[in-house]
């Protein structure tokens, strides 16, 4: 992994790989939202269990999000590559988008089931303070004018969040009310049947290679933007 | 490390300190919640313990933001640095002696603030309790904020951003333990909290040190 800390050889690798991920992304989405909607309705939610191909896939994609972050920070803050803060950095937005989009649809699906746009619950009030968490990585990252010094900042933040993540969320699941349980990644196989589960997973994957490909755009475009500046700096001095 | 924990206590003591300011504000903010939710004694009685502990998070965060901007500016941490004490154990130091100036009065404040919101003896009692073991855990994550803000002009307004979720769950432990006595339930609320105080504070002198460094430069 080290040999591609180079920018050059990623911008290489990244360059070639960002058709291929663009493509999938987009194919597994079509794939995923046409199963989703072709799948016959819930004996119980009716046609609003679709909202679950959009929303689950979401709050996966958010949590994987700051998994990567807080590696890519470890790495940053251990190794000092330039590139591994560029790609924390990088992740953080996204991340927040996707914690968004999992708190908004989720609120849609709250609605009709729950009969309420928002309930205290564990999972919610723990996937907002995500949401917060993204938001203050940000924050602490914007505010801080050395580069280096905000990417090591952020990353003890990201690090800290990471250790803090399964305490907050644990706490929270203190006073467990609405949300289901586990009912995918469960001993004993899934409770979901097939014709739900595979545009799930299509979705899943497609969200994922979203991700990636969002991502490898952004810390394209981070290198970019860092090479310009170096290149005006040497060209007025 | 005596020396400078009685120093960090006299500068927040002594005039412009921070510590009188942080009790008095938590007064004020557990003084507005009856005038904004009304005076029914029994409501009052049930949210008390939240409304303390919200109250006391933020009153300790009012107190953070100078914990180690003051010393930065003036240029004694950078002397502080150069000591032999390490970092870690200055970090821990400024915890301690931020929990003793704001957490340890604002804990001892709190039986007469619960007197007025009508909180039963035994459940003042435990909110006593919560207050005592889950304020050091508010000093210590306060201070990694604290410390990863400190060359930011206005770290005052992105510090509470980043350390309120993570203090999240001493809010949950400390006001539910308090609920649970009231409904005369048995929990582990308080054990979990204390387990939590300390973690953090065991953890939080690396993060808070590793921080100062890279503020420093060094």
């Amino acid at each position: 992994m080290l040999r591609y800390a180079n920018p050059t050889r990623f911008m290489q690798l990244s360059g070639a790989l960002l058709p291929w991920f663009a493509g999938a992304s987009i194919a597994l989405l079509a794939a995923g939202l046409y199963l989703g909607f072709t799948a016959p309705p819930d004996y119980q939610q009716g046609d609003t269990v679709r909202v679950m191909f959009i929303h689950v896939p979401a709050a996966w994609t958010a949590m994987m999000a700051y998994g990567l972050m807080a590696v890519a920070s470890l790495v940053g803050l251990v190794w000092r590559h330039p590139l591994a803060d560029v790609a924390a950095k990088s992740a953080a937005p996204l991340g927040a988008v996707f914690t968004a989009l999992g708190l908004i649809t989720g609120s849609l699906w709250g609605r009709p089931m729950w009969g309420a746009w928002w309930v205290w619950d564990g999972r919610l009030t723990s996937f907002l303070l995500l949401l917060f968490l993204y938001l203050g990585y940000m924050a602490l990252w914007n505010a801080i004018e050395d580069e280096t010094r905000a990417a090591r900042a952020a990353a003890i933040l990201a690090l800290v969040g990471a250790v803090n993540l399964p305490i907050i969320e644990f706490s929270v699941d203190w006073w467990t009310t609405l949300h289901q349980g586990e009912s995918i990644l469960r001993s004993g196989g899934p409770l979901i049947s097939t014709v739900f589960l595979l545009p799930l997973f299509a979705m899943a994957l497609g969200y994922t290679f979203l991700f990636f490909t969002l991502w490898m755009i952004r810390i394209r475009t981070e290198i970019l933007v860092r090479r310009a500046r170096s290149l005006m700096l040497t060209g007025e001095a | 490390m005596s020396a400078l924990l009685l120093r960090d206590i006299r500068l927040s003591t002594r005039a412009g300190g921070s510590a009188m300011l942080a009790l008095a504000f938590f007064a004020a903010v557990a003084t507005l919640v009856p005038l904004g939710v009304g005076a029914d004694l029994r409501l009052l009685a049930r949210i008390a313990a939240g409304v303390l502990w919200v109250a006391a998070v933020l009153a300790a965060l009012l107190a953070l933001d100078r914990l180690f901007q003051a010393d930065f500016e003036d240029g004694s941490l950078d002397v502080i640095a150069l000591s032999p004490l390490s970092l870690e154990t200055t970090s821990f130091a400024k915890i301690v002696a931020h929990w003793l100036t704001t957490g340890l009065p604002l804990t001892i404040l709190s039986p007469l603030l619960a007197v007025l919101f009508g909180l039963p003896a035994s459940a003042t009692l435990t909110l006593l309790i919560s207050l005592l073991i889950g304020t050091p855990a508010v000093s210590a994550i306060g201070a990694i904020g604290a410390a990863l803000t400190l060359s930011i002009r206005r770290g005052g307004l992105i510090l509470p951003l980043i350390v309120l979720p993570f203090l999240s769950p001493a809010v949950i432990f400390g006001a539910g333990a308090v609920v649970a006595v009231l409904d005369g339930l048995s929990n582990g609320a308080l054990v979990f909290l204390a387990a939590f105080s300390f973690a953090a504070c065991v953890l939080s002198p690396f993060a808070t040190a590793a921080a100062v460094r890279l503020n420093l430069g060094s």
